[in-house]
């Protein structure tokens, strides 16, 4: 038998890609037929598939999804383009990357907190830091918790 | 507005309370679909913002900066354009696949509080606090606000009390009372007596704008007057929803919470048409996209179909020939079947169709509901044709489902027809289109929707 071109395998994960992802549980399949001889031995141990929402997702219904548009974020592996995870249940710690709202805009940047004093730091000398002060219409909508980013 | 037969829901209304006193909550988001528009724009914040019907048409939803500026729920759009331009109203078509999200993203939250939840509209749902009474429950009802403008952005109003409708009163008392801090509690009757004082009869639970003329000739006008009326009298005025709506304000628990969704009895899949449409084909095109959406909702609830009919009609308030009409097809055997229906549908259509008139609004009923799983054929149905017909929708709806709405659809719907397409009514589209000029993006339900931020 001929062994596969490099092609054959590449594709049908190509094929998947344009899909929609779904928050399913993939059922294994079972090998056996019940109607034939033993079972195979294998089937004690079959676990279920492994689900990338498990494993990026804590709390679905406070996760939204948001694409990035700027660079000013790339010195934390935030490229434009990238797909945002972003968590509205988890309170920011000292250096979490957020999505905040900040005069009417939303912002992604490394939330900074010291005697009281917040700074929104920019990962990018090109883009200043937005230091918090009196008067600002200020919010952190949730946390950053992975990026997606697309090596193609 | 939500107005159910109660009489469905309780066996006995003179029955005494149950040992374990029931408590509810009803948590409502606070101009809900404004709120998600407001979520994914925060420029909107503080901001007057309305949503409109479909097709455009009035207003549905409401800021309290929009009220303040003198809209009204229902105030159709060409009425208020100079308010809108006045006051800088930021105004959007409803866009229902981000505030069914939404919703369901504010259920799940709510779902973490109690073992016991009826949701009951997009924006509404009842909740269960009988195993909290040892608690203070405003203080959990505080506690369930924050989480859910927290992990949803939706902020929310709460009103506790011993039975659904005063929990209902309950909640509209606390969106009014701007020092409530969004939760009012009505378990205590000293509270009860000072709210009810001031709460109009008509705006109970349940009293339509009739039934309020009815009580307001009885002298009744406050819900308090409502409470302490001859219960006897109220039933000869209202029939016995309106003896519980009295049993429930005096604290006595009639109605239950439903926790199980009965499946619908009836789907009705209708809309206006974006401009004026004339001709037959264009009206077939639409009837079959319409019917596309019924059998859909009609699969999801696993039911076959008895009877469709399908309506034509015009637009009432212009001053053109009016015409009103509407067939009725028998199908004899249940069906689920997209195609099954569409051909259906559109013989029937044809029946009703008159030339030269300016048709504003199709749609399709779908009646006479049974499970899908107990067809009963007759002696000269095709069972081999049904089978294949099932397996057919059931890829139709799997591919659908993965790929998105009407990747795959029946050729009777137009190749670039789209009921809920994206955003405007696009050149090219066909006339029947819903107009849905300022639809924001499907932020959570598109992957090419996706909200970007810098």
């Amino acid at each position: 038998m001929p062994s596969k071109s490099r092609n054959d395998i590449v594709a049908p994960a190509r094929a998947a890609k344009s899909r929609a992802v779904k928050t399913n549980v993939h059922l294994p399949f079972f090998g056996c037929s019940v109607s034939c001889g033993f079972p195979s031995p294998a089937d004690d141990y079959i676990e279920k598939k492994l689900d990338l929402n498990e494993y990026l997702i804590d709390k679905p219904a406070a996760t939204f999804f948001v694409r990035v548009s700027g660079d000013s974020m790339i010195g934390a592996g935030i490229h434009p383009d990238d797909l945002l995870i972003v968590d509205r249940s988890k309170e920011p710690k000292n250096k979490s990357i957020v999505l905040a709202i900040v005069n009417g805009d939303f912002t992604v940047k490394r939330y900074t907190s010291r005697g009281g004093k917040i700074i929104l730091k920019a990962e990018n000398p090109a883009h200043a830091d937005i230091a918090i002060v009196d008067g600002m219409q200020f919010e952190v909508v949730g946390v950053c918790t992975n990026v997606i980013h697309n090596l193609k | 507005m939500h107005e159910r037969d109660p009489q469905s829901q309780v066996s006995d209304a003179h029955s005494p309370c149950v040992a374990s006193a029931p408590i509810f909550a009803l948590v409502d988001g606070n101009s809900f679909y404004c709120s998600c528009e407001r979520v994914f724009n925060p420029s909107l914040i503080n901001q007057p913002v309305i949503v409109l019907s479909n097709n455009d048409g009035c207003v549905i939803s409401r800021t309290d900066e929009a009220k303040a500026v003198g809209i009204k729920m229902g105030d159709p759009l060409h009425l208020i354009s100079d308010i809108i331009k006045r006051h800088r109203v930021r105004v959007y078509s409803s866009n229902y696949a981000l505030y069914g999200d939404m919703s369901a993203r504010m259920m799940t939250t709510l779902a973490q509080f109690t073992p016991e939840l009826e949701v009951y509209s997009i924006d509404e749902a009842f909740l269960s606090l009988g195993g909290f009474a040892g608690r203070d429950l405003a203080d959990y009802a505080r506690e369930i606000r924050r989480v859910v403008r927290r992990d949803t952005g939706i902020p929310t109003a709460i009103g506790i009390g011993p039975t659904k409708v005063l929990a209902k009163v309950a909640n509209r008392a606390a969106k009014k009372n701007k020092t409530s801090g969004g939760v009012l509690n009505l378990c205590d009757r000293a509270a009860q007596n000072s709210v009810l004082a001031e709460f109009a009869a008509a705006d109970v639970w349940g009293i339509g704008a009739r039934s309020a003329a009815k009580l307001a000739r009885m002298g009744v006008t406050t819900a308090l007057q409502l409470r302490d009326a001859d219960v006897d009298a109220v039933q000869k005025l209202l029939t016995i929803v309106g003896r519980r709506i009295v049993l429930e304000l005096r604290g006595q628990s009639c109605l239950a919470l439903e926790m199980v969704q009965e499946d619908r009895k009836q789907i009705v899949s209708s809309k206006s048409f974006g401009r004026p449409v004339y001709k037959l084909t264009e009206l077939k095109e639409a009837v079959a996209n319409y019917a596309t959406r019924a059998c859909e909702k009609l699969r999801r609830q696993k039911s076959a179909c008895h009877v469709l009919s399908v309506f034509v009609q015009t637009n009432r308030f212009k001053d053109i020939a009016q015409y009103y009409n509407s067939a009725t097809v028998n199908m004899g055997t249940g069906t689920a079947s997209t195609t099954r229906l569409i051909a259906a549908a559109n013989g029937a259509l044809e029946t009703i169709f008159r030339d030269g008139i300016e048709y504003k609004k199709t749609g399709v009923i779908l009646s006479d509901l049974r499970p899908a799983s107990a067809i009963e054929f007759s002696l000269f149905d095709d069972q081999h044709k049904h089978a294949q017909d099932t397996k057919a929708m059931n890829v139709m709806d799997a591919i659908n489902a993965r790929m998105g709405r009407d990747t795959l659809k029946v050729g009777a719907c137009g190749a670039n027809a789209n009921v809920n397409a994206s955003g405007a009514v696009k050149i090219g589209a066909p006339a029947w289109t819903m107009k849905a000029a300022m639809r924001t993006p499907c932020y959570t339900t598109r992957w090419q929707d996706l909200l970007k931020v810098g």
